[in-house]
């Protein structure tokens, strides 16, 4: 069976992390910033010879939607001997979330019409700011570093995005946006900040494609 | 003949009947003047010594900001010049109720500056310990030190609980612990943590200041490894940073009766222990000091904090400051992981640094007023 775990300690936390990460993978874009307001519930289930198995109960905030509330369920299985392979997440958000058709199609025309390709580094800077046209770029790498933040976790550690080091816009000839990232995650057990390569599609219908990434030691 | 045209904005626009700008060398107004009338051109000398007007300009705006509490920023971050003119300043300005010293140096040579507040008003005081930036990049941390020595600066007259707080106690303040590394998290690598002490074998510098208290010293939750970031170090207290607060704090042991300890990011409020899971024995009273402190703090903003032993709200570790300071005999020692939870991190914006302060007064205030209560 499955045991209660309490959600303010860091094993639960850890979970919904990835779980969040996931998430944004998924869901997340240029016009959409999910955020985790609280972990309402934990549950772990050791299965033998395959991992422990984490159920979450989640309340999430869609940020640009004045921060209305999304209550999602997520499981989150970590593989034993977790090293090798990513872990298993499904979440099931309840209801619907706000549809971003707008702002994707006013970001994807914005940047199809750009004459130079897009290149920028440093988001945020030092002092935390981000300049305004430079926010979608800056949640689409959250949407990409959830990518990499699920497939690199493990019960031991826990990753964000800790900065935009460099970002660069690769022109296509298909329909596909693509950016070439270079993000800075911050690793919170071992305290590491290491810069991870994150090569992404976007499209307003497709949503975003991790197309390709490669960080220190691990690379999937 | 050169001249420095600054009205209209191109000569292309200069035309009769219409006013032109220009700024000239002191010594090419020989020549101008006589050839304007010479070709009778009206002019009006409008500056007649430029350097002059600039130096009073820029001169008045600096001499305020350095003598004016509330002329200095507390909502950006300060280098650490800054911060030492800073509180160099208030040593000078309110003698009565602050005294800044050094208790050392740090590995890079500079002076460890604490600042003591609170009125002389009798002989044996109590006092409370708060130190910021033991992590070079927690950038929010020094911001929240330096305001709270303002709000205690600014509001001690008119609010009676800091009154009272700053009657009954002293409060040392550190503003920044890790000065080495917090110079270097501004020149060279803004997510720099640790100390900046080299290391003789590897080409890593610095030790996990939080990592290398004489505490179950370099267990479980810190690296033996010179280039981890939670490297524990050669030895404990390698550090001199951590020697000198260490020996300063054992020094006033008996009069210690909190030590709180800022850094970011979580948005939690933490006590012993961090090197295993186990209860304190105070924990009643700590428990319900963070309780109340954490409730204290979301009703400012909504802002939740967790809170808990830092061993199972955040991870294990060893050889920190925290645990060490509870294991000399404080019986209030806490550790702040500041906001967010991860959306900036470390990069705080600044227009974030007063509602992060704002909020984090309260839980200060709601703890300091508790431990003035008898608790068992």
């Amino acid at each position: 069976g499955a045991m209660e775990l309490p959600p303010s300690h860091f094993p639960a936390a850890r979970a919904a992390a990835v779980a969040v990460g996931y998430l944004r993978y998924l869901r997340g874009g240029p016009g959409r910033r999910l955020e985790l307001r609280e972990l309402r519930r934990a549950r772990r289930q050791d299965i033998d010879d395959v991992g422990h198995k984490y159920y979450l109960e989640l309340e999430l905030e869609d940020v640009l939607d004045n921060d209305r509330t999304v209550s999602c369920t997520a499981e989150v299985l970590y593989h034993l001997g977790s090293k090798t392979s990513a872990p298993d997440v499904q979440v099931t958000v309840q209801g619907e979330l706000r549809s971003t058709e707008e702002a994707d199609k006013e970001f994807y025309n914005r940047i199809r019409s750009l004459e130079k390709e897009l290149v920028a580094e440093n988001i945020p800077d030092s002092h935390g700011n981000i300049p305004p046209e430079l926010e979608p770029i800056h949640l689409l790498a959250w949407v990409a570093s959830g990518y990499v933040i699920w497939q690199n976790s493990t019960e031991n550690t826990k990753l964000h995005l800790a900065q935009v080091k460099h970002v660069k816009q690769v022109k296509r000839s298909d329909e596909d946006l693509q950016f070439d990232y270079v993000v800075l995650l911050h690793e919170m057990v071992s305290q590491e900040v290491l810069p991870w390569e994150v090569s992404v599609l976007w499209h307003p219908q497709r949503g975003a494609r991790v197309r390709r990434c490669h960080g220190p030691g691990a690379a999937r | 003949l050169q001249v420095d045209l600054w009205q209209p904005s191109s000569p292309f626009h200069i035309v009769e009947g219409t006013v032109a700008d220009v700024r000239v060398p002191q010594n090419t107004t020989r020549s101008l003047l006589p050839y304007l009338q010479q070709a009778n051109i009206q002019y009006t000398i409008l500056i007649s010594d430029l350097q002059q007007a600039i130096e009073n300009q820029t001169g008045m705006r600096s001499h305020r900001n350095r003598r004016s509490l509330s002329e200095y920023n507390y909502e950006v971050y300060h280098s650490l010049e800054e911060i030492e003119d800073w509180m160099h300043y208030l040593n000078r300005t309110y003698s009565d109720l602050v005294h800044m010293f050094s208790v050392g140096k740090s590995y890079e040579g500079r002076p460890l500056y604490v600042l003591k507040l609170g009125k002389r008003s009798r002989p044996y005081k109590k006092a409370v310990w708060m130190d910021c930036g033991i992590h070079a990049r927690e950038w929010i941390g020094p911001a929240f030190c330096q305001w709270f020595v303002k709000e205690a600066l600014q509001t001690y007259q008119t609010d009676p609980d800091m009154r009272k707080m700053l009657t009954q106690l002293y409060f040392y303040i550190m503003p920044v612990f890790n000065v080495d590394g917090y110079s270097f998290s501004w020149t060279n690598d803004r997510f720099w943590r640790k100390t900046r002490s080299k290391n003789m074998r590897f080409h890593c510098h610095g030790v996990d200041a939080n990592r290398n208290w004489k505490v179950k010293w370099c267990d479980e939750g810190a690296s033996l490894h010179p280039c981890d970031d939670t490297y524990c170090g050669p030895f404990p207290e390698s550090e001199p940073e951590v020697k000198a607060v260490a020996h300063f704090l054992r020094k006033h042991r008996k009069q210690i009766k909190a030590y709180l300890s800022f850094h970011a990011y979580a948005q939690m409020l933490l006590y012993p222990y961090s090197y295993k899971y186990a209860t304190i024995p105070n924990f009643n009273c700590v428990e319900s000091a963070a309780y109340n402190a954490v409730n204290a703090l979301q009703s400012a903003y909504g802002v939740r904090y967790r809170y808990g032993p830092a061993s199972s709200t955040l991870y294990v570790s060893s050889g920190s400051s925290m645990d060490w300071a509870y294991k000399n005999g404080i019986p209030y020692a806490f550790a702040f992981e500041l906001r967010d939870t991860g959306h900036f991190g470390f990069l705080l914006p600044e227009m974030l640094i007063k509602p992060t302060c704002t909020e984090t007064m309260l839980a200060v205030k709601n703890i300091t007023l508790h431990l003035l209560k008898k608790c068992n």
